[in-house]
């Protein structure tokens, strides 16, 4: 199928570097200590935060001198066009719960508040490709809304290889036609990366250029973020402050 | 840069699903016009820019029927837009392909308009408007931009043929036309005949036909409706399948249906309901006693066909199918296999076809219209009735024609004419004819290609030499043996003894692939032609001549790349380790398959006898003449005068043979040390002939092997022409003599492909390109068996070891029996095939006749593209060099694999086709008698081959006219052929006399007849 016409437009009317329009919100869950909505395009994520709070069940409590992370993510049953019943703690619910977490854990700064707990709880509301970066990206946008100190902004972006070009942001079209997928998770300001996922195999230069647009893509998305909600700055700019003191 | 979203319903399996997709605005599409100054003109130069006062917007009906048309240069400035482009990717995927080709040729203009994502050109659906009155309404909302946007300067012009488009166009104040009055505007009345008349016309058509009233009344059956088809698939009322023609009897077809586990035969045009070859049908079965008597039917139905004389088919693809026996309804009943007919076309295969116009009487106006039937080359398709202005033109011309339709009241299906390809009986263009009836596409490289080329003079530089993975072989003494006057040879070999008694043989092959990089237009033109294609008079090339003939080949004296597989062999030829490594070479000689041969013979050994016979005769003779002059004695009693004539007849004759000899082998040795003085030996013993003769013995074991494993020694009739270099005209004809040194070579030919298959196999299991044969079945090998039968053969064709040793004791009374026998049974097998190692499991990957679990093809990369992608695979698997992309995708993958198979056919085709086109050269000037053997029984006569001329054909016992008038009868048991009254009988495979001579029953149209003296 062709993904990429010979004019170089996608299927949706973007070329290949084009990312889909954003759209974040913060505080859309009032009785939760930080929340935030994310859309991508037809992707659209709501994120929640409670803590930190005590721990609730001590026995998870593994370092005591760090806070314990915890994630849920979950995907509402409307989500898809066809009402299928979605099996909590499914392998993919479990595996994406974990990537969050993991991302998210590498952000925060935990040794600030130990023995307490974070919780993180993700849905997806409508899914349109791209839910793992849409939940990060709005996982993080929910724990600055809710005051947690982080070193910085996770922000991420996914990118394929189809029809011999790199696309920025897959859709579902795109995401299910079966090539590479990479999944990048960035701290923009450290330029560090925090997550690399990929499905499927790529030859390493072209992997590298994938990753490249991922990681630019990354960088786009921090950018608005701080463009369209400047709560987040001082959320993201004065705790990394607090630190030095 | 705006967004909107649209809303969409889509079935999928009968559920309604709503489906959202996003639809991103732009601004920054640009008209494609090479005068607009508000689009970003960088982009537009990059495309052909439109530059005309009249710009076309053509609709999507114009696209899908008019193709023919839009492709002749006359049309130029075109703006296609991309819902017209979806919708005819929707329609026919072929047409798609050529009005993409034309959209990306840098020398027409013609351009694509993305109106779907344009922000001005984007419509929305509306509420009860079907897709096309969408589709329409954005064609027009797109042309009136165009319009708005340009200005008065140009004249922006909507043509469709659709009335009601054209109507709102006007409405709207568009200008629209339809095609026609369009091309009239042109004032080119060849282009008229291009364009494909619309049904309004076809009334105008019945017209004409109602002279013939019996034309009239409705011939076929109706299709039946799609829905109706789908129903009785999924109940199995109706079966599905892909329609196969019969190429030597246009009348009987094949169904392969999966649902039924069989073929289905179907019988008679009648019952064939407009199929064409290669269309996928919807097929009902026939009552069970209707299967037989079908057959009769065909025979008597419609037009005279008859069997014409071709060359002898090289395996069952191209072999006349194995149908129920001639006339098996007065036999006992054999089981049959299911006849059908076709209620329904589920997809047209319709494409060009060449050919030429029936004769017939010029029309009494000259110019105006007239219609006349088509009759193709290629005899599976019917004759196809056109329409034309220039039928004087036409008639002695082969001529390329499309189907457009075929309804229920016509016999023939419509068609127009898309172009001339030259005279009839000139050979270039009956050559040009095989070329376009085998696909085959032998226009010269483009610039794009040509520029991946390396610069010439083109050697080996030092970076090649200083890289680590480039082993350096110039040392090595190095060879190759190839046909005489080859030019791209792809192979050379080495030989050297080590110091353990063991050998290490090498077989370096071309390195294309360096040259060749994947994804380069140089490489996708080579994947696209897939093979090189040999005709007699001319090569078309997969690779540019400075690659096929220069850079890559393997010269002598010259440094080249190459990619080597290196084994240690033991003289047992035990393979003990094989490398392959990327290497420089220098061959030391390029022989010819003559010289390598003569070379290993020990006729140097008569070639020194020679020359000491001519040195003491020539003393002899001298001292003779100096005595006779001084009278000496003794001179009477040994030599008297007699004898001198004597010794000059014999000086003369060894002469004859010195001379014979150094032409044909020593003049041409550059590299060894051959010297008079070094002859007194009794063999040649400088190192290139002795290793000649290692590899020669250890061939000769390896084959010995081979075939004790089960590998089948096949045989093919290969002719082999002289051409005269000047008028091209084949001045001799003969078989293709296949020599110790031709297997030798394939020996290691073939030890080299299994060496590298086993490689990449290993590496990538489900990404290698191998190929594999087929085990026949019981069914192909049928007629093999019944003719042996006849003969009082048995052969065993329980496994391919079975059947070897089988035919091994299949020798008659005369020599060449043997070899015929293997060439039927060669006819029974289907070729071998490529195929990617994902698709199949590995006991699929079996190679029968060569007895081999694995094969592949490694060694031409120069004239295969299989080898190429084999080349690229190896070195991937060696580290050396990364694997292309297109490995990781395995649909494309066997796209790849198939499109192989298909060039490759074709390639074969056309050579055939090339062979038979100069033997009826050949033969117009030279009537010959010669002997033939007779390989089939039919009704009124039998297919007879000519061993000499590698030809098949028949030969009729009864003129044409009385045809199956009692007078001979057949023995199907005894495969014979019997006159009433038994004073004549013929068999199969028995040897007799036939006249060979070139007729013309109706000008223009040679044909070679073969006829019993």
């Amino acid at each position: 199928m062709e993904f990429v016409s010979p004019e170089g437009l996608r299927l949706d009317g973007r070329r290949p570097t084009e990312m889909r329009q954003l759209r974040a919100e913060i505080g859309v869950v009032s009785k939760a200590d930080g929340s935030a909505m994310f859309e991508m395009g037809n992707t659209k994520v709501i994120a929640a935060v409670y803590g930190p709070r005590e721990v609730q069940n001590k026995g998870q409590q593994i370092n005591n001198d760090r806070a314990l992370v915890r994630c849920e993510y979950s995907m509402a049953n409307f989500s898809t066009g066809d009402r299928v019943r979605k099996p909590k703690g499914d392998r993919r619910s479990i595996e994406i719960s974990l990537v969050i977490r993991q991302t998210m854990e590498a952000c925060i700064m935990t040794h600030l508040m130990p023995r307490s707990q974070i919780d993180i709880f993700v849905q997806v509301l409508q899914a349109d490709g791209g839910t793992r970066s849409a939940c990060i990206n709005a996982a993080t946008l929910a724990v600055a809304d809710a005051g947690i100190p982080m070193c910085d902004l996770v922000t991420s972006c996914s990118a394929g290889y189809l029809n011999s070009t790199p696309l920025l942001d897959l859709n579902y079209i795109e995401d299910s036609a079966g090539g590479a997928d990479v999944t990048v998770g960035i701290l923009p300001t450290l330029d560090k990366v925090t997550l690399l996922q990929m499905d499927a195999k790529l030859p390493t230069n072209i992997f590298e250029d994938v990753m490249q647009l991922a990681t630019e893509g990354c960088k786009a998305i921090a950018n608005y973020i701080r463009e369209v909600n400047p709560v987040i700055l001082i959320a993201v700019y004065i705790w990394p402050s607090l630190k030095i003191f | 840069m705006l967004k909107s979203n649209v809303f969409s319903k889509k079935t999928r399996n009968n559920k309604i699903k709503k489906e959202v997709r996003e639809v991103y605005l732009r601004d920054d599409i640009c008209c494609g016009v090479s005068s607009c100054t508000t689009c970003d003109s960088a982009a537009a130069s990059s495309t052909a820019g439109l530059t005309a006062s009249t710009i076309l917007v053509v609709d999507t009906n114009v696209v899908l029927h008019q193709i023919d048309l839009l492709e002749n240069p006359a049309i130029d400035d075109v703006v296609v837009l991309s819902v017209v482009l979806d919708e005819v990717k929707n329609k026919n995927l072929s047409v798609y392909n050529r009005i993409r080709a034309l959209c990306s040729n840098s020398l027409r203009k013609f351009y694509v308009f993305a109106n779907k994502f344009h922000k001005d050109t984007h419509v929305e659906k509306m509420e009860k408007e079907s897709p096309n009155d969408l589709n329409d309404r954005a064609i027009r909302v797109a042309t009136q931009w165009y319009q708005k946007h340009l200005g008065g300067a140009t004249r922006v012009l909507l043509v469709t043929n659709d009335r009601e488009n054209k109507r709102k166009a006007t409405e709207e104040g568009i200008l629209a036309e339809t095609i026609e009055s369009y091309v009239k505007s042109l004032e080119q009345p060849d282009l008229l005949d291009l364009v494909v008349q619309p049904s309004s016309v076809d009334v105008n058509m019945e017209d004409i036909e109602d002279s013939r009233p019996s034309k009239r009344k409705i011939i076929y059956a109706e299709h039946k409706p799609m829905s109706e088809i789908t129903s009785g698939l999924r109940h199995g009322i109706y079966h599905q399948g892909k329609l196969r023609v019969n190429r030597y009897n246009p009348f009987e077809a094949y169904v392969g249906s999966e649902s039924i586990g069989d073929e289905i035969i179907i019988y008679g045009r009648t019952n064939m309901n407009r199929a064409f070859d290669g269309d996928i049908v919807a097929v009902e079965l026939l009552p069970q006693e209707q299967w037989h008597e079908e057959k009769s039917l065909s025979i008597a139905d419609e037009e005279e066909e008859e069997e014409v004389v071709q060359l002898a088919p090289s395996s069952a693809d191209d072999a006349p199918r194995s149908t129920t026996p001639v006339n098996a309804a007065d036999q006992i009943p054999v089981p049959s296999r299911p006849s059908g007919r076709v209620v329904g076309i589920i997809k047209r295969n319709w494409h060009s076809y060449c050919g030429s116009l029936e004769p017939m009487p010029m029309p009494a106006g000259s110019g105006s219209i007239a219609y006349a039937l088509f009759v193709s080359k290629d005899r599976r398709i019917p004759k196809i009735r056109i329409q034309t202005r220039q039928l004087g033109n036409l008639l002695n011309k082969r001529i390329v024609v499309t189907v457009d339709s075929w309804d229920r009241q016509s016999r023939y299906p419509f068609g127009h004419y898309v172009r001339v390809i030259g005279d009839i009986g000139d050979r270039d263009t009956e050559s040009e004819m095989v070329l376009i009836e085998n696909d085959i596409d032998a226009r010269p490289f483009t610039a794009q290609v040509l520029a991946c080329l390396p610069p010439l003079p083109w050697s080996v530089s030092t970076e090649d030499l200083a890289n680590p993975i480039r082993l350096d072989l110039r040392k090595i003494r190095v060879f190759s043996v190839d046909p005489p006057g080859c030019k791209d040879i792809d192979d050379a070999l080495h030989c050297t003894a080590l110091p353990n008694g063991n050998y290490e043989v090498g077989v370096h092959i071309a390195d294309v692939t360096n040259f060749v990089h994947p994804g380069s237009p140089l490489d996708d033109e080579a994947s696209k032609r897939g093979t090189s294609v040999y005709l007699v008079e001319r090569r078309i090339d997969m690779l540019p001549k400075p690659l096929t003939e220069d850079i890559c080949s393997l010269r002598a004296d010259v440094e080249r790349l190459a990619f080597s597989v290196i084994w240690e062999m033991t003289p047992e030829a035990e393979i003990i380790s094989t490398r392959f490594s990327k290497s420089v070479i220098k061959s030391c000689a390029a022989l010819s398959y003559v010289e390598a041969q003569a070379r290993m013979d020990d006729r140097y050994f008569l070639l020194v006898i020679a020359t000491l016979c001519v040195f003491s005769l020539i003393i002899a003779v001298i001292y003779l003449h100096l005595y006779n002059k001084s009278n000496s004695l003794w001179s009477v009693s040994l030599f008297s005068s007699c004898s001198l004539h004597f010794y000059y007849v014999a000086l003369l004759f060894f002469l004859a043979i010195y001379i014979e000899n150094c032409m044909s082998i020593s003049y041409k040795i550059k590299t060894g040390s051959f010297q008079l003085c070094g002859c007194f030996c009794s063999r040649l013993m400088d190192p290139l002939t002795t290793d000649l003769r290692n590899m020669n013995s250890l061939a000769k074991v390896m084959r010995q092997r081979r075939i004790e494993r089960g590998a089948l020694t096949l045989a093919s009739a290969e002719v082999k022409f002289q051409i005269d270099t000047e008028t091209h005209d084949p001045l001799d004809i003969g078989m293709y003599q296949i020599r110790e040194a031709n297997q030798m070579v394939e020996e290691f030919m073939l030890a080299a492909n299994v060496s590298v298959a086993a490689q990449i196999l290993k590496k990538f299991p489900v990404c290698s390109l191998l190929r594999r044969h087929p085990s026949p079945t019981r069914e192909m090998l049928e007629p093999l068996l019944l003719t042996a039968a006849a003969v009082g053969i048995n052969l065993d064709v329980s496994s391919s070891k079975a059947l070897a040793d089988s035919l091994d004791r299949a020798v008659g009374d005369d020599p060449y029996f043997n070899k015929l026998i293997r060439i039927l049974a060669t006819r029974c097998m289907t070729q071998a095939v490529y195929f990617c190692s994902g698709d199949l499991s590995p006991p699929e990957f079996h190679h029968y006749g060569l007895a081999a679990p694995l094969y592949t093809h490694f060694t031409s990369p120069i004239r295969r593209y299989a080898d190429v992608f084999v080349h690229r695979l190896l070195a991937a698997s060696l580290g050396i060099f990364q694997l292309p992309t297109i490995f990781q995708d395995r649909p494309q993958l066997t796209s790849v694999a198939d499109n192989l198979n298909y060039r490759h056919r074709n390639a074969q085709m056309a050579s055939r086709a090339s062979v038979e086109l100069h033997t009826l050269i050949y033969f117009r000037k030279r009537p010959t008698d010669t002997e033939a053997r007779i390989v089939k029984i039919r009704s009124n006569g039998f297919i007879v081959f000519v061993p000499k001329f590698g030809i098949e054909g028949p030969v009729y016992l009864t003129s044409k006219g009385q045809k199956g008038g009692g007078e001979w009868y057949v023995d199907e048991q005894q495969q014979k052929i019997i006159k009433m009254d038994s004073s004549l009988s013929y068999s199969v495979l028995q040897t007799l006399r036939i006249h060979m001579e070139v007729v013309e029953p109706q000008p223009n149209r040679p044909k070679l007849q073969l006829t019993l003296i």
